[in-house]
């Protein structure tokens, strides 16, 4: 597909990325030369320097003629303009970034209709989504939610002497007595898709899915249950502090904000009353210890430079707070973190391009049964599919036992009229449902593809 | 500097020429009964060593591990063109028609390069083969061989914009689509057809298919080996002035074909560069037509190869119509100042490129008014666009190493026993990628008369030329080549 970025800083930057390596066809837009050149000498991609709000530039690179528009850059209103004029040139979807809180009220909608802003993203609120997931549940490392909210997949680590050390899979539905399914499997570097015959043992990361009463009973009998967090500190007030924080309070939770920036410190207090904002370093232990890290049930580091986000989430670890989560942007950093003993990492730039990844995906298959969306999961080693199955798909009215899946593919679950279905070996795939399934084979684009050649 | 992929990228180079070689090797074939066989051998033998060298550094010594930056890019392109022309040469040596290897070498650099500049006396005495390959190695090396590379083989990373940006002449190399392999496909597919175009018309004028083939890979490449002792002298009219209009047509920026070819006329035809160009030629061809009337005194005879020669020179092909070494002083001042200029940037043109000048011209301009009016601010601009100060840096780089290149390559070629005007023409027509010069090396002359030595030193100025200097010199900085 063609596909244009505008606007190319850390996010920009991580969309193309992810979207070369899908095969598109990319051009870029930036102001700055030298991340043009940069990033054409990086990745095969055509790069023109210019204002991405000016009609010259946007028909320069042939907006007219574009699957995707993308405005990415710093100003919302530079982002809206943008895709506007490319909408207008004929460019078939437009994708803007727009975080300013004010423009993501009610006048969002507004904006999105007259625009025709095909989807506005807003990585900080993706990202304090994200957040307010994993800390509404804190046993879990990461809570990814399929089709529409209806299905989530949990991701669990197994403590070294946890009872599911040495336990078979076909094993686990009478021994715990949940309904669960056991969907991927990470060990070190490795991951697998497993099957009845599967041994699990301590220290694995595990993603579960299960109806949420069968989720609790499953992480009751196994010990693995943690209450929801009462207590959270946040370090950095930035926008995706701000979104979580309302989010936390929402829920009836302490949330503390540290930052050392007055003035930032200030409109915050101003804007979230409830909440408790602290104005001071938060690399220094002495504060920390002061606002009480050891009695916090959570740690959310967010400032803006990784390394300080890794340090301080070490220091709050060694103060036994029960959940810490840490904001890494870089790719390279973020598995020698997770060495070091930080499981819990979320990249903000990460889930934007996988928001767009997404998207493309599903309008580049709007034939058969097309991918409605796709996760990438367990740091992007296993992809899990939505597709929307039509009457002419392959695999209708058969026992799932009796079709010949792919290796390493396991179909978790089956929306049919709003319900979810934990398939067994005789549930059968029928037209109209919606088949969430779960892959490390790479690139799969309709359902037709899940069936051994 | 990542050896492995150096040499893996090589080694393809040299599969691929291998393949490039069946080409003559089946005119040798069809011309075995006039030629006999010992050209068909040469080519077998040649193709079979090619082959050997390039999978052993392809797959023994070379591993692609894509990890393809810069410095990579420019040894890349320079070995490559070093170990082609090397095994490039094999056929002429085996077959015993070019016993010398250094002759040889000269000979296919020269080709590679699209230079044109020939060590032999005497052409006609050439097997069809060997003739072939001679003025194929221009069709190929005129695009790039590497450029060639990058639209056949499939390819994983997006770093081979370095390679691109080696081998492509000119200041500013873009791409035309987002891929790269597209970007290259297009270039070749323009290049095919302009190229069958120019075949067709010369078989309408009567020219054999053998020798409206040659000709049109020596027009398209910018090369101009002839294939004759009087190069194109013994062709009609109508055919000169197909050559002519080809050679010109060759030495226009191709972005500028893909522009036509999206239907976008308006930013074709605007281009800064295409008008600078064809103003050269106009009022150069036009100046030597009166120069040279007196001494033809048929008004056509004078124009046709007054623009003929002009075109020939401008786009540093090296045709002649006829020997303009006799040509009065100014005439051939002219066409001594036309080898500096060369063609327009992404063409298969040697020379400096027009695109240069008008940078220098405009920031000498620029220069001067910041003198005048100390405050004022001003840009350089081309093609409407703000030429950016790291461009016009590597302009004015570039004009700099060039002279110093070519005083050097001068002074160490003044060591030969020939006048002023050869040794400088020599130099002047193997650096700029031309091909004749003047006296004793002028159209009807040869190259022969230099010693080994200094038909090493041509070669080597020769590549300098093609390569834009910097991917040959960089290879002599010890820095480049320590390990990572």
């Amino acid at each position: 597909m063609k596909i244009i970025v505008a606007g190319c800083g850390k996010i920009g930057r991580a969309i193309v990325k992810s979207l070369v390596a899908e095969g598109h066809d990319i051009l870029i837009i930036d102001t700055k030369p030298e991340i043009v050149e940069e990033l054409t000498n990086i990745y095969d991609v055509m790069g023109i320097c210019g204002n991405c709000a000016d009609s010259d530039i946007v028909s320069e690179a042939n907006a007219g003629e574009a699957d995707i528009y993308l405005a990415v850059a710093d100003s919302d209103e530079l982002n809206m303009l943008s895709c506007f004029i490319a909408k207008r040139m004929g460019a078939k979807d437009t994708i803007a970034r727009i975080r300013a809180p004010e423009y993501n009220d009610n006048s969002l909608v507004f904006m999105k209709d007259n625009l025709e802003i095909s989807m506005p993203i807003n990585p900080e609120r993706l990202a304090a989504q994200e957040l307010f997931n994993i800390l509404k549940f804190p046993s879990a490392l990461k809570v990814e939610t399929f089709s529409r909210r209806t299905m989530e997949m949990t991701e669990v680590r197994l403590q070294e002497d946890s009872v599911l050390d040495g336990v078979k899979l076909l094993d686990i539905r009478q021994k715990f007595k949940a309904q669960v399914l056991i969907c991927c499997v990470q060990r070190g570097e490795d991951v697998f898709i497993p099957d009845g015959n599967f041994v699990l043992r301590g220290g694995d990361r595990i993603g579960v899915t299960a109806s949420n009463a069968e989720l609790v009973k499953f992480f009751k009998n196994t010990g693995l249950l943690q209450r929801p967090v009462k207590n959270v500190i946040i370090l950095g007030g930035s926008r995706t502090a701000y979104y979580l924080a309302e989010m936390l309070i929402d829920i009836g939770a302490d949330v503390k904000i540290i930052d050392k920036d007055e003035n930032i410190c200030e409109s915050l207090s101003d804007s979230l009353p409830q909440a408790v904002v602290i104005h001071g370093d938060g690399s220094e232990q002495e504060l920390l210890l002061e606002e009480g890290i050891s009695t916090a049930d959570a740690f959310v580091s967010l400032t803006g430079s990784d390394e300080t986000n890794i340090l301080v989430s070490m220091f709050a670890m060694m103060n036994n707070v029960k959940k810490v989560i840490a904001k890494v942007n870089r790719d390279e950093i973020a598995p020698m973190a997770e060495r070091l003993g930080l499981d819990c990492i979320i990249s903000p730039r990460k889930i934007v391009s996988d928001v767009v990844l997404r998207y493309a995906r599903s309008l580049e298959n709007s034939m058969g049964s097309n991918v409605e969306t796709l996760y990438k999961l367990m740091d992007d080693k296993v992809e899990a599919l939505e597709f929307n199955v039509r009457a002419d798909a392959k695999c209708l009215n058969t026992p799932l036992k009796d079709l010949k899946l792919l290796k390493n593919l396991l179909i978790i679950g089956i929306v049919r009229e709003g319900a979810v279905i934990t398939p067994s070996g005789m549930t059968e795939i029928h037209a109209g449902d919606r088949v969430v399934l779960i892959t490390t084979n790479k690139g799969l684009g309709d359902l037709s593809d899940i069936l051994a050649k | 500097m990542n050896y492995r992929i150096v040499l893996h990228t090589v080694g393809r180079i040299l599969q691929i020429e291998a393949l490039l070689m069946l080409l003559p090797l089946a005119v040798s074939v069809i011309y075995a009964g006039q030629d006999g066989t010992a050209a068909i051998w040469a080519f077998l033998i040649a193709i079979g060593i090619s082959l050997a060298l390039g999978f052993f550094l392809t797959y023994v010594l070379g591993k692609n591990n894509n990890l393809l930056f810069a410095r990579e890019g420019f040894a890349i392109v320079a070995l490559a063109w070093i170990l082609m022309s090397v095994v490039g040469a094999l056929p002429f040596v085996i077959s015993g028609e070019i016993p010398s290897f250094i002759d040889a070498f000269f000979e296919t650099v020269s080709g590679f390069t699209t230079t044109g500049a020939s060590i032999l006396t005497d052409v006609e005495a050439m097997s069809h083969g060997m003739l072939f390959w001679r003025s194929f190695t221009h069709w190929v090396g005129g695009m790039g061989v590497l450029v060639f590379v990058m639209a056949i083989l499939p390819q994983d990373t997006g770093r081979n914009i370095h390679i691109m940006r080696a081998e492509m002449p000119g200041p500013i190399v873009g791409k035309l689509v987002p891929r790269l392999k597209d970007t290259a496909r297009i270039l070749y597919v323009i290049y095919i057809v302009l190229t069958a175009v120019e075949v067709v018309l010369l078989l309408l004028g009567g020219m054999s298919l053998f020798d409206s083939l040659l000709h049109s890979f020596g027009t398209a490449g910018t090369g101009g080996f002839g294939i004759k002792a009087d190069s194109l002298g013994g062709y009609n009219a109508y055919l000169q002035w197909v050559i002519t209009i080809f050679m010109l047509v060759f030495g226009v920026n191709f972005n500028l074909y893909y522009l036509i070819l999206i239907k976008q006329f308006k930013t074709a035809i605007k281009s800064t560069e295409l008008w600078v160009y064809g103003a050269i030629v106009f009022v150069s061809g036009v100046l030597i037509s009166f120069n040279i009337y007196p001494m033809l005194g048929d008004v056509g005879d004078s124009v046709r190869h007054a623009f003929f020669q002009v075109a020939s020179i401008i786009t540093t092909t090296g045709y002649s119509s006829v020997d303009f070494n006799l040509w009065p002083g100014f005439s051939k001042a002219i066409l001594v100042v036309l080898m500096f200029v060369g063609g327009c940037a992404g063409s298969t043109a040697g020379g400096i490129k027009v695109s240069r000048f008008i940078i220098a011209i405009k920031t000498v301009f620029k220069d001067i008014k910041k003198m005048l009016h100390p405050r004022s601010v001003a840009g350089v601009k081309l093609e409407g666009k703000k030429v950016d100060d790291k461009t016009i840096n590597s302009v004015s780089t570039y004009f700099a190493f060039y002279f110093i290149i070519f005083l050097i390559i001068f002074l160490l070629l003044s060591l030969e026993p020939f006048d002023f005007e050869t040794n400088f023409t020599a130099v002047s027509a193997c650096f700029n990628n031309i091909g004749p010069g003047l006296s004793a090396v002028g159209p009807m002359g040869s190259f022969s008369i230099y010693s080994d030595a200094a038909t090493l030193l041509l070669s080597f100025a020769m590549l300098l030329g093609r390569l834009e200097i910097f991917p040959l010199l960089l290879i002599f900085t010890p820095s480049m080549w320590k390990k990572k």
